[in-house]
């Protein structure tokens, strides 16, 4: 089931005009804060009627300005996560998760307990909540009301980073075993490399690229909207653990070893290459602590006001390394030249608990 | 329960009072729950006209609100007239204390159940929309469970208040005894009479007890919805 928002709507200091279509999975609206990214989430779950345009869901037409059709939120089943958890007071734990549910589904209420951990929390009132325990009961409360799209905007914004770890395996399990199409808000960089299969990045109101998201990911002309955050996305598949805590996994540029990941042996998983933690080198660099270094060809070269960024075929897939304009200088790098690239730091972006 | 403490004529107008009071408080409840739901929540041309209009029994002389009341809802009043129809009869019965009881209490039954109002955060009726809920039943299991302690608080305000309107009363509806004369009314009159010092003190001293009681109980109340409203731990 795909969403296409084709909207428009003007506020003072912002004309916001996008178009975009979700298809199934995560697709992320990214984007610095006051981009209108809240206003698009909106505009989805109905709670807001934008000046002109269309948002559909499926062959489901949810807002059409040009037929003056407007479904109202209680009638979209879109369920919807907020950055405040926005928790009834007067119910418990158990009466919030409830509150959305059609009719009484046993087993669908203990299949989203079991799947956020929910289960010691249900007696209690919602006082004493932390916030990451707040956002997963949210979550939950969003899930049981059977939505055919569930709209996330900044769920974890409110959060620290510690408790944003906690939620994330969440959010991956919630991608891949619930089935529930999610678009998710954010400006976090970290969130949307680990969760997101599409990306729609805005900015200023605008859309300034949208596809998949290892795509964009790998793109270094848009290096300077994912900040200094921004990196290339590969997959890879995890080979095995060693005794000396290590997994070693294999990718398609060559094998990578990460600090010891829980994945089994065989998963798939999609691992991220932070663009500043990429050194090159012209030669083979030896006597060295780093782990990662792959052999790489340069396929493009792109300069902007803070620095520049630098493309690489790695066997495979593409990845980026970001470097001082005086480093790319004195490397001479254009397209085509040979290279090593050393990877100071490898995350798992997805595929299971790091 | 007549017996010891009061003599009958005195019981007479505490419980005339007391069935003023709780039949003024009960009828206006809906319609000031509902005003203040408007005041609160919509902007509309006439806004501050109506919140005036609200108010305008706090301000007014209590003698220019029963003169009023008299002339619209008295026997040959516009509305009077007309409900004299139906066989609704305010003008010297208790019921026409229990409208004017009702009238001066309003202002401060709105006022608390519209504070209560503004302070329930949009957003989580919003949240509650989001989850399938209609805006009917959005009210009924959001709003309303949240701004129970505005209600409880003001419905015992405007009850306190009733117990204790005069001068609105008395113009209206006079003060005869067993159907109008209610505790104020009953001190008012005793006063009149030349040596009722120690029967005055009497009625003095319950219509004390009886403020005190209903204060008290408001906050309690509230105080109890509150931490249940706020959420537990």
């Amino acid at each position: 089931m795909t969403l296409r928002v084709d909207i428009a709507h003007a506020y003072p200091g912002l004309a916001l005009e996008v178009a975009f279509d979700a298809p199934p999975g995560v697709t992320a609206l990214f984007g610095p804060s006051g981009a209108g990214k809240t206003t698009v989430a909106h505009a989805v779950a109905g709670l807001l009627r934008p000046d002109r345009g269309l948002v559909r869901l499926g062959d489901t037409v949810l807002t059409d300005t040009a037929r003056r059709l407007h479904v109202p939120p209680h009638r979209r089943r879109i369920g919807c996560v907020f950055q405040d958890a926005r928790l009834f007071p007067h119910r418990t734990v158990r009466g919030n998760l409830a509150y959305g549910q059609r009719r009484a589904d046993a087993a669908a209420f203990d299949r989203i307990v079991a799947l956020l951990d929910l289960a010691p929390l249900l007696p209690r009132g919602i006082a004493g909540l932390s916030g990451g325990e707040a956002a997963r009961v949210a979550i939950g409360r969003a899930l049981l009301s059977d939505p055919r799209l569930l709209v996330m905007d900044e769920p974890l914004a409110s959060l620290d980073a510690s408790r944003r770890m906690e939620i994330l395996p969440c959010l991956e399990r919630l991608r891949d075993e619930a089935g529930t199409p999610i678009l998710y808000v954010s400006h976090a960089v970290d969130e949307v490399a680990r969760l997101a299969t599409t990306l729609v990045m805005i900015d200023r109101g605008r859309v300034r690229r949208a596809g998949p998201a290892e795509a964009l990911f790998a793109d270094p002309a848009l290096m300077p909207l994912f900040g200094p955050r921004g990196g290339a996305l590969i997959a890879g598949t995890v080979a095995g653990h060693h005794p000396d805590g290590l997994t070693e996994v294999r990718a398609a540029g060559g094998t990578l070893w990460l600090p010891a990941l829980a994945a089994a042996p065989g998963a798939a998983i999609r691992l991220r290459i932070p663009a500043q933690d990429v050194i090159l080198a012209r030669t083979r660099p030896e006597g060295l602590s780093a782990l990662n270094v792959l052999a790489a060809t340069v396929t493009g070269v792109l300069a902007d006001d803070a620095g520049v960024t630098v493309a690489l075929a790695a066997g495979g897939p593409t990845i980026l390394a970001r470097i001082t304009a005086r480093s790319a200088a004195a490397l001479a790098l254009t397209p085509g030249t040979a290279c090593f690239a050393i990877l100071k730091s490898v995350a798992l972006a997805q595929g299971g608990p790091d | 329960m007549s017996a010891p403490f009061l003599s009958p004529a005195e019981w007479q107008a505490v419980a005339l009072s007391l069935r003023v009071a709780t039949v003024a408080t009960l009828a206006s409840l809906p319609l000031g729950l509902a005003v203040a739901w408007v005041l609160a929540r919509r902007r509309f041309p006439g806004h501050a006209l109506l919140n005036g209009l609200v108010h305008l029994p706090l301000i007014l002389p209590p003698v220019v609100t029963g003169y009023l009341l008299l002339l619209t809802f008295g026997r040959r009043g516009a509305v009077g007239e007309w409900l004299d129809g139906f066989g609704i009869v305010f003008a010297f019965r208790w019921t026409g204390a229990a409208l004017a009881a009702a009238v001066m209490a309003f202002p401060l039954m709105v006022r608390a159940i519209r504070l209560s109002l503004e302070a329930v955060d949009p957003r989580l009726e919003q949240a509650a929309g989001t989850l399938g809920a209609s805006p009917v039943r959005v009210f009924l299991t959001v709003t309303l469970p949240l701004i129970l302690p505005g209600i409880l608080a003001g419905a015992i305000l405007a009850f306190a208040k009733a117990m204790g309107e005069f001068g609105a009363t008395i113009t209206f509806v006079a003060s005869i005894p067993g159907e109008t004369q209610t505790l104020p009314s009953a001190i008012y009159a005793l006063l009149q009479v030349p040596g009722a010092e120690g029967r005055v003190a009497r009625l003095v001293w319950i219509a004390v007890g009886l403020s005190m009681v209903a204060l008290i109980l408001s906050e309690a109340l509230s105080r109890a919805v509150t931490r249940r409203v706020r959420g537990r731990r």
